[in-house]
């Protein structure tokens, strides 16, 4: 069945991948031979006649209407899925569609007895009360038999229009009016981000995660209820918050114990984030080290998904165990007196992003279920030329979406998501170990400790100005949410 | 610190072999309810190391909360009473204060307000 999906024009790159996502979690997908859906599936997409993959107008299809609208309640960039009834150019055209529409389609929502309202939009445009009654007016050949009520009807209309109304968001000009007529089989609930915003959460640190985000992360991890969800960079818990909303049952880890362990207090610390949304609680948060983790020798495929934001030194850089702060009267090789044992806070090192990179992968590749998913946050300097290949890769991962965000002219962040298609194995390992040092000298000179950072706040005269960057290269409309 | 997370842990210093299960040494702890959610139950059953499971629960007084044999996951699916003695063992109850001591070293990781520290010390790594 197609449907025209509506989005909204935000974080552009996100919107596909994150339908895909919840189509897989509402089985959209027929389920493989041995009963699980690991195989990386896509739906079909289409997009109207003339209109650009950065549109809001997008047909997708999806195996039944229950499915379009789960979907379309559960995302966070889908403004609505409807039922198209017809669409053209001009007013004539969209009349010959809708009056060609099967009866059989129409007739069930325009009965007597039902409820309905017709909403008039424009992208990009405000279109006066005057006008939108003149528009409504407009559709009276349609045979609307029930009463009108816009508070809260059985049926919702939507007429939605796009035109070059000189001002597009920034979007690429638009070739021709379209005109589409529909009605509405699902929309977003947005009204969870105010509730969930970072400026009224109790407890929340320099790199906590914007709701949103934290919620789109969660979708693409799959989070529900029964699926065991994992942060290893846990800080306050913003992205556990959002996947515990979901009904996912959590875990954390940092090796921050004051962020993990104390916050601000008894009332303002990551279990009081949690409280402050009426969610259960993270099952476990502990203060470990990603680069050594104190899992049990033969624990694997636990977690379902593994979602996180990892510290890749340009806001926060990343620790690990093994430093080498002097201790009085220490002498190689070096040991912690046993009067000092007790209560002692060990020093940690620096942690470059290839290292932390390849330990998230190395761990997810063993912890994840087969067809759980990996989903992190991995910068990109924007002077290269990003392609698939430069992502980190792992034999047992697929990497499935990739979708950017921009946050300065200097850098992005990817959004990837993987999903586990091949068993962890110590073979496997070591060849994962291989290609991580290929990816690491051939590719990522910028991901050893403190290049990313310097990268992006150096001061341009002490850049090279002919720099590789083209400004060019990346639609301008494109900015830190779009 | 629930039970669930005492089964998942060992000591990873450098060399150690047998760092698991770690000896649990409760201070401070309380039962606390907990959402009963059967599929993730009966998810997580097969990974769990139930000796460990059942040797912790006894520690805290527990001595027939839990069969000696781990269950047929069979059984899991049928004995409703089964599975909520599983879901008290390892998610209801909570150590606040206490230890996690290795059996091999004798290193004891601390647990304080309910958050196990195993970050290894400089010369442990």
């Amino acid at each position: 069945m197609w449907f025209l999906c509506v989005f909204f024009h935000r974080l552009l790159d996100y919107r596909r991948p994150e339908v895909e996502s919840l189509a897989e979690l509402f089985g959209a997908f027929e389920p493989m031979e041995d009963g699980s859906p690991v195989r990386p599936l896509s739906l079909e997409w289409n997009l109207p006649q003339n209109h650009h993959i950065d549109s809001p107008f997008h047909f997708v299809n999806l195996p039944s209407e229950d499915v379009a609208r789960n979907i379309a309640r559960r995302s966070m960039l889908v403004k609505g899925i409807y039922e198209l009834w017809g669409e053209g150019i001009t007013d004539d055209d969209l009349e010959k569609a809708i009056r060609g529409f099967s009866d059989e389609r129409k007739l069930p929502y325009l009965k007597p007895e039902s409820s309905f309202r017709i909403t008039v939009d424009n992208f990009g445009k405000v279109t006066s009360f005057q006008e939108q009654n003149e528009r409504i007016r407009g559709l009276s050949y349609i045979p609307f038999k029930g009463r009108v009520d816009l508070r809260n009807p059985d049926h919702k209309f939507w007429l939605m229009e796009i035109d070059d109304y000189g001002e597009n968001n920034g979007l690429p000009p638009v070739v021709e009016r379209r005109i589409f007529f529909g009605r509405e089989v699902g929309a977003a609930d947005r009204k969870l981000l105010p509730t969930y915003q970072l400026k009224s959460r109790k407890y929340i640190g320099p790199t906590a995660m914007d709701a949103e985000i934290a919620f789109l992360m969660a979708n693409q991890g799959l989070a529900r209820p029964g699926k065991l969800i994992y942060d290893p960079f846990v800080g306050t818990g913003s992205i556990l918050v959002a996947a515990a909303h979901f009904g996912a049952m959590t875990m954390g880890a940092d090796i921050d114990i004051r962020v993990v362990r104390d916050g601000r207090g008894p009332d303002c610390n990551v279990w009081s984030n949690f409280e402050q949304y009426g969610l259960p609680k993270p099952l476990s948060l502990m203060r470990s080290d990603n680069n050594l983790p104190p899992w049990r020798s033969g624990l694997k495929e636990v977690f379902d998904a593994i979602i996180c934001d990892p510290p890749y030194g340009v806001r926060a850089g990343g620790r690990k165990s093994g430093g080498r702060k002097l201790l009085k009267g220490a002498v190689d090789p070096y040991t912690v007196p046993e009067e000092k044992r007790f209560n002692h806070i060990p020093s940690t090192a620096a942690y470059s992003l290839a290292e932390c990179v390849n330990d998230l992968l190395e761990l997810s590749a063993r912890m994840l279920v087969m067809g759980g998913r990996l989903v992190f946050f991995f910068p990109v300097l924007r002077e290269d030329v990003v392609t698939v290949a430069q992502f980190p890769e792992h034999p047992c991962f697929t990497l499935i979406a990739s979708c950017e965000q921009i946050l300065s002219l200097r850098y992005s962040r990817y959004l990837l998501t993987m999903v586990k298609t091949g068993h962890y194995t110590e073979e496997i390992s070591e060849l994962a170990g291989k290609k991580h040092l290929d990816f690491r000298e051939n590719h990522l000179k910028w991901m050893e400790e403190g290049n990313l950072h310097s990268a992006v706040f150096s001061s341009s005269d002490a850049q090279n100005t002919k720099s590789s960057f083209d400004r060019d290269s990346k639609p301008k409309y494109r900015g830190k949410y779009v | 610190m629930r039970l669930l997370t005492h089964n998942m842990l060992s000591c990873n210093i450098k060399g150690v072999k047998n760092g698991y299960p770690l000896r649990l040494e409760a201070e401070k702890w309380t039962e606390k309810e907990v959402d009963f959610n059967a599929k993730f139950l009966r998810g997580i059953f097969p990974k769990i190391d139930w000796p460990a499971l059942v040797g912790s629960a006894r520690s805290f007084g527990f001595n027939d909360l839990l069969p000696d044999e781990a269950p047929d996951s069979s059984l899991l699916a049928s004995d409703d009473d089964l599975l909520r003695r599983f879901h008290h063992a390892l998610l209801e109850i909570h150590v606040e204060e206490g230890g996690l001591v290795c059996p091999e070293t004798g290193r004891r990781f601390p647990i304080n307000k309910g958050i196990p520290n195993l970050l290894l010390h400089e010369d442990e790594v």
